[in-house]
C-alpha cells in the first residue's frame, strides 16, 4: 500500500519556529522569569586550589543591607537525600552543595548568600571571613597518579587515581604484529583545556511553596525530566510535586546535561526559606566553576607495514577529572582505531583527580579518540614519509565493504568514510594545493593542510538515553500541538520536529506546534545531548504523528463511507484517492472525533491524540564525516590563520539542510577554537589564568574562516525517517584537523606537531626548539 | 546604598523615570526596572556584545554604561528595533540566514548589525566581518550570521 501522506516538509530549510521570538527579544531564558518575593543568591567561593576550612565568619555579611540568609554546610547538611543523576546512576553522588571542612578547586563554593537583589548578596559575600589553612595542590594530571598530595584525602582516598584501567590487549597477536612491521609509530598526543561556554551561563528561579509543597525550577538545563527526578530524590518528594520548565535555554554543549551542587544549593535556600530564590551565575563562575573539558593525552603507538597499511593501535590514556566532576565522561578507547580498517587494538586508561575545577561533558565528550588517533596518524606520515591522505586512503573504510566489526566491537555499516574523504579533498583541490604549497614554502610561506576523519556514535544507549516519547493532539480545530519529551537549547527541535510531523500527518507545518521542556505536560526524556534529536525524539514524532494519522483515516473513512487504505492526506485535506471530490477537512473529522465521538465505531474511542514511546533498532546511528582545513601560519608572528576549511559529512537524510549545517558550523568553530584561541589555564598553585573574556578567548567573526560542506546521504536503517545525528561532529573532527593543518605547514622546518593549543606562542616555541635541536 | 537617583530617559520612543543607585547598569535598569528582557548579559565586562543597545543611535555596551550616565538619552533595544508587523530587514535575513540557534547572543547581534549597517550603506564581506567581530556567538559559528549581514545589507540598499 502507497503512503497516505507525501513529504513536503522534511528535506527544506523552512522558517525556524523559534526565530521570532528570539529575534524580537522575546526569548524566555531563566534570567528573563521572576516571581512575587523572589531574593537573589551569590555565591562565595573558594579563592585557593587545596585548603582546611579553619573557620567562615558570616556575622558581618549577615547584618548587610539586604541580607536574608547566609548559608553555610552546617545550614544544609541533614536536608537532603539521595544525590544523583538518572544517567550517571547511583554511583556517582553530586558533591555537597557546600564545602564542608576544605576546598579543593578554586571556585569551590563556600556560602551562599541570600539577598533582595544580586548587588547586595555580592556586597555581603565580600564581607565573609574565610580562615584558609593553605595544603600543597595537585594541578599537572599527568604526574598527580603519582602524586603524594592526594586531592580527596580528606576522604581517606589513597590516591588521586578515580579509574584505572591496565593495558588490555583487544587482540591475541598485538605483541607479534608490533614486532614484525616495518615501521612502529610511537607519539603522545596531548589535547588543552578547553570548555563548553555557552553564551548563557547557568541559573536556576527555585520556588518552594510552603503549604502546597510543591518545589517549581525554571532552569537553564539540557534536561528537565532529569532535574525533576533528581529533585524529587534529593527532597524525598514525589515526582509530581517537582515541576521543571526551561523554555529557552541559551546554549549547554554538554555543560547543562548534569545537575550541579549550585543548584542544589539554591533548592536548599528556597526550601527553607519557602521564597522563591533565583541565581543566575556571572560570567567568572562560568568559566571557573561550570565543568570544565577535553584535557587529555595518550600515548599513541601504531604499527605499519611498509606499504602503509595499519595493522595494529595502540593507547595509553591519561585523562583530568579535576576535583569534583559533574559527569567523568572521557574518550572511549574502544572507538580508538576509528572508520579505519585496523584489525588489532590495544589500550589502558587512567582518569585522575586533581585540584581544578571538575570533568564536564562537552560535545562530543569521548573525543579525544578522534584527536589522538588522527594527530598520530599525521605524525606516522611524516614519520614513514607517506603523505597523509595517501595514508589514510589506504585504511579507511568504505561503504562498499560494510558491515564491518573492529577490534573495538563495534559493528559499523551505513557509512561512508572514504567516500567523504575522497568529497572533500575534490572540493579542495588536494593535489594542486600541494603544489601551492611547495611553491609557497619557495618563497618563505608557511603553509599546511590537516586532515580528519571520525564516525560518530550518536544516539547510544547508555542509561536512560535509549529512548524518547512524543504525545501529538490534533485539535477540535484542526490543528496540531506536539507534546515532546526534549529540552532545546539552540538545536531547532520545534521547527525539525514539526517538519516530520506535519509531513507524516499531512497538514501545513503552520499548523504544528511543539511543546517542549515541561515537567508537567511533556512525556518523560533523559535530555537533548549526545545527538539524539533527530534519530530518537524524531522517531518519536513520527510514530506518534502516524498514530494520529491513522485515527484520522479510520473516523474519516467511517464519516465517507470509505475503507481507510484509500483514503489519502494532503495540505489538511482528507481525501479518496482518485475521487478528490470525496473530501473532509482535518477540522471536519477532528470535530466529529471530539464533539460527537458517540457517534463512531465502537472500536473507535473518539479524540485525536497518541503517546508514542520510540527506541531505534539498533545503537548507536552511526554517522561519519572528513575535515580538511588549510592554514598559513606568518613566519614572522607565528600567527596562524585557515585559509580554507571543508567539511564532507553524511548524516542520513537531512530534515532541514540549515539546521544540518548550522550545528556543523557551530561545531566547527569551537574545534579549532580549542586549538588556535581557547586554552583554559591554571597557574602551578591551581589559580586560573583564563577567567574573563580578555583572557579566554573565543573565537569572533574576525578569526573565522568560510566553511564550506559537502553533503553524502547513505540513509539509517535505525530509525523511520533515515536519519543521523549529527551536533556533535563539528566539534570533534576540527580540533584534529586544524592542528594537523598546522603541523603540516610546519612539517618542512622539522617540527612535529603532537600537542595543542597552537597559539602563536606554541608554535614559536615548537620552531626555536626543532632550529635549536638542527643546529 | 540609599542615595537613589532619578533617571530620565526615552526607551524605545517612551518617556521613562526611574530611580536607581548610582551603580546600577543601564542594563540592569532596562532588564528588571523596566521589563525590556530582550537585552541580555552575557560577560558583564563589554567583550560579548550580547548587552548592546543604541543610546541616541550610537551601539553600545549596556554592561559598561551607567544608567546615571544614559540620563536625558535616547535609549532602543532590540524590542524597538522591531516593526509593529513583521521583522525588520536585518531581523529577516537573520531568519533567512539561519543566523540564530540558541539565540541568548542575538539582541546584541541585531542592534550590532543595525546600527552598522545605517551608518555604512556599502560594506564589503571584510567591512562586515570586521563589523560583527564584537559580538560573541557560540552556536552559529558566525557562517548565518555574516551571511545576514550580506543579505541585510543588500536588501537595504535595494530599497
Ligand atoms: S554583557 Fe555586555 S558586553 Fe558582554
Ligand atoms: S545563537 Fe547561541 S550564542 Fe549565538
Amino acid at each position: 500500500m502507497s503512503s497516505p501522506v507525501a513529504a513536503r516538509f522534511v528535506g527544506s530549510a523552512v522558517h525556524r519556529k523559534e526565530d521570532r521570538r528570539l529575534l524580537t527579544g522575546h526569548g524566555q531564558y531563566v534570567a528573563d522569569a521572576s516571581a512575587p518575593r523572589m531574593v537573589h543568591a551569590a555565591f562565595l567561593r573558594s579563592e585557593l586550589a587545596k585548603a582546611r576550612l579553619n573557620s567562615v565568619n558570616i556575622e558581618a555579611a549577615k547584618s548587610a543591607p539586604g541580607v536574608i540568609a547566609v548559608f553555610l554546610w552546617s545550614d544544609f547538611h541533614e536536608k537532603f537525600g539521595e544525590a544523583w543523576h538518572g544517567m550517571l546512576g547511583e554511583q556517582l553522588v553530586v558533591p555537597p552543595p557546600l564545602a564542608i571542612m576544605d576546598v579543593r578547586y578554586v571556585g569551590d563554593p563556600i556560602a551562599l548568600v541570600v539577598a533582595e537583589t544580586r548587588a547586595l548578596a555580592e556586597d555581603a559575600c565580600a564581607l565573609i571571613e574565610v580562615d584558609y589553612e593553605p595544603e600543597q595542590a595537585t594541578v599537572d594530571y599527568a604526574s598527580a597518579a603519582a602524586d603524594s598530595n592526594v586531592v580527596h584525602a580528606a576522604w581517606g582516598l589513597p590516591s588521586n587515581v578515580m579509574v584505572e584501567v591496565p593495558f588490555t590487549p583487544m587482540s591475541a597477536d598485538l605483541d607479534e604484529t608490533f614486532n614484525s612491521v616495518e615501521h612502529v609509530v610511537e607519539t603522545t598526543i596531548v589535547q588543552n583545556r578547553y570548555l563548553c561556554v555557552p553564551m548563557e551561563t547557568r541559573g536556576v528561579l527555585a520556588s518552594w511553596t510552603p503549604g502546597l509543597e510543591e518545589l517549581d525550577l525554571i532552569v537553564a538545563t539540557q534536561s528537565v525530566h532529569e532535574t525533576r527526578n533528581f529533585f524529587a530524590r534529593y527532597l524525598g518528594l514525589d515526582e509530581g510535586a517537582v515541576r521543571v520548565t526551561a523554555r529557552d535555554v541559551g546554549g549547554g554543549f554538554g555543560q547543562k546535561m548534569f545537575v550541579y551542587r549550585e543548584e542544589c544549593a539554591v533548592v536548599l535556600a528556597t526550601k527553607l526559606l519557602g521564597r522563591p530564590v533565583k541565581w543566575i551565575e556571572d560570567r567568572l563562575e562560568n568559566l571557573t566553576s561550570a565543568g570544565h573539558s577535553r584535557n587529555e593525552l595518550g600515548k599513541v603507538r601504531m604499527a605499519i607495514t611498509a606499504d602503509g597499511v595499519i595493522e595494529a593501535i595502540t593507547v595509553d590514556h591519561v585523562a583530568d577529572v579535576g576535583a569534583y566532576t559533574p559527569c567523568p565522561a572521557v574518550m572511549d578507547p574502544t572507538l580508538l582505531p576509528g572508520p579505519y580498517r585496523i584489525p588489532r587494538l590495544g589500550f589502558s586508561t587512567q582518569m585522575v583527580w586533581t585540584n581544578t575545577m571538575g570533568k564536564a561533558a562537552y560535545r562530543g565528550p569521548w573525543m579525544f579518540e578522534t584527536t589522538a588517533r588522527e594527530m598520530a596518524i599525521d605524525v606516522a606520515a611524516r614519520q614513514i614519509g607517506m603523505d597523509p591522505a595517501e595514508l589514510r586512503r589506504k585504511n579507511l573504510l568504505s561503504l562498499a565493504e560494510l558491515p564491518f566489526t573492529s577490534p573495538g566491537g563495534k559493528l559499523f555499516q551505513e557509512i561512508t568514510p572514504l567516500e567523504t574523504l575522497e568529497q572533500a579533498l575534490g572540493m579542495l583541490g588536494y593535489d594542486e594545493f600541494r603544489k601551492e604549497q611547495a611553491a609557497a614554502r619557495e618563497q618563505g610561506r608557511w603553509l599546511g593542510v590537516g586532515i580528519c576523519v571520525y564516525v560518530e556514535p550518536t544516539s547510544m544507549e547508555q542509561a536512560t538515553l535509549a529512548t524518547e516519547g512524543a504525545t501529538i493532539r490534533i485539535e477540535s480545530s484542526g490543528k496540531v500541538v506536539a507534546f515532546l519529551s526534549t529540552t532545546s537549547h539552540g538545536q531547532s527541535i520545534e521547527t525539525t520536529m514539526a517538519q516530520i510531523i506535519a509531513d507524516q500527518i499531512g497538514v501545513g507545518y503552520d499548523d504544528v506546534t511543539v511543546v517542549q521542556a515541561d515537567t508537567q505536560s511533556t512525556p518523560y526524556g533523559p535530555g537533548t545531548g549526545g545527538s539524539r534529536t533527530a534519530v530518537i525524539a524524531g522517531g518519536a514524532a513520527h510514530d506518534a504523528a502516524v498514530a494520529v494519522r491513522d485515527k484520522v483515516l479510520a473516523i474519516a473513512a467511517h464519516m465517507m463511507e470509505a475503507a481507510p487504505e484509500d483514503l489519502q492526506i494532503a495540505e489538511g485535506v482528507v481525501a479518496v484517492r482518485g475521487t478528490p471530490d470525496r473530501s473532509l477537512t482535518i477540522k471536519e473529522v477532528a470535530t466529529q472525533a471530539y464533539t460527537n465521538a458517540h457517534t463512531l465505531p465502537v472500536d473507535v474511542a473518539g479524540g485525536l491524540e497518541a503517546t508514542i514511546r520510540f527506541k531505534p533498532k539498533r545503537f548507536p546511528t552511526w554517522s561519519n564525516a572528513a575535515h580538511v582545513c588549510v592554514v598559513e601560519i606568518d613566519p614572522e608572528t607565528f600567527i596562524p590563520r585557515i585559509l580554507r576549511y571543508i567539511v564532507s559529512e553524511d548524516c542520513g537524510k537531512m530534515i532541514n539542510p540549515q539546521v544540518v549545517e548550522g550545528q556543523i558550523f557551530g561545531g566547527v568553530v569551537q574545534g579549532l577554537g580549542g586549538v588556535l584561541y581557547e586554552d583554559f589555564r591554571y597557574d602551578t598553585d591551581g589559580n586560573p589564568q583564563t577567567t574573563t573574556f580578555l583572557d579566554y578567548l573565543l573565537p569572533t567573526t574576525g578569526e573565522t574562516p568560510l566553511i564550506e560542506i559537502g553533503h553524502l546521504e547513505s540513509v539509517s536503517t535505525t530509525n523511520p525517517g533515515g536519519f543521523k545525528g549529527m551536533g556533535e561532529g563539528g566539534a570533534i573532527g576540527a580540533h584534529a584537523a586544524v592542528a594537523n593543518a598546522v603541523g603540516d605547514a610546519l612539517a618542512h622546518l622539522g617540527v612535529n606537531v603532537t600537542s595543542t593549543p597552537l597559539g602563536p606562542e606554541q608554535i614559536f616555541e615548537l620552531v626555536q626548539a626543532s632550529q635549536k635541536e638542527r643546529a | 546604598m540609599n542615595d537613589r537617583t532619578r533617571v530620565r530617559l526615552t526607551v524605545n520612543g517612551q518617556p521613562e523615570s526611574v530611580e536607581v543607585e548610582p551603580r546600577a547598569l543601564l542594563a540592569d535598569v532596562l532588564r528588571d526596572n523596566l521589563g525590556l528582557t530582550g537585552t541580555h548579559l552575557a560577560c558583564e565586562h563589554g567583550v560579548c556584545g550580547a548587552c548592546t543597545v543604541l543610546i541616541d543611535g550610537e551601539a553600545a555596551r549596556s554592561c559598561l554604561v551607567f544608567a546615571v550616565q544614559a540620563e536625558g538619552s535616547s535609549v532602543t533595544t532590540v524590542e524597538g528595533l522591531t516593526p509593529p508587523d513583521g521583522l525588520s530587514p536585518v531581523q529577516e535575513a537573520m531568519r533567512d540566514c539561519h543566523g540564530l540557534q540558541c539565540g541568548f547572543c542575538t539582541p546584541g547581534i541585531v542592534v550590532s548589525m543595525t546600527a552598522y549597517l545605517n551608518d555604512h550603506p556599502n560594506p564589503s564581506d571584510d567591512d562586515l566581518r570586521e563589523a560583527m567581530s564584537g559580538n560573541l556567538c557560540r552556536c552559529t559559528g558566525y557562517q548565518g550570521i555574516l551571511a545576514a549581514a550580506r543579505q541585510a545589507a543588500d536588501r537595504i540598499n535595494a530599497i
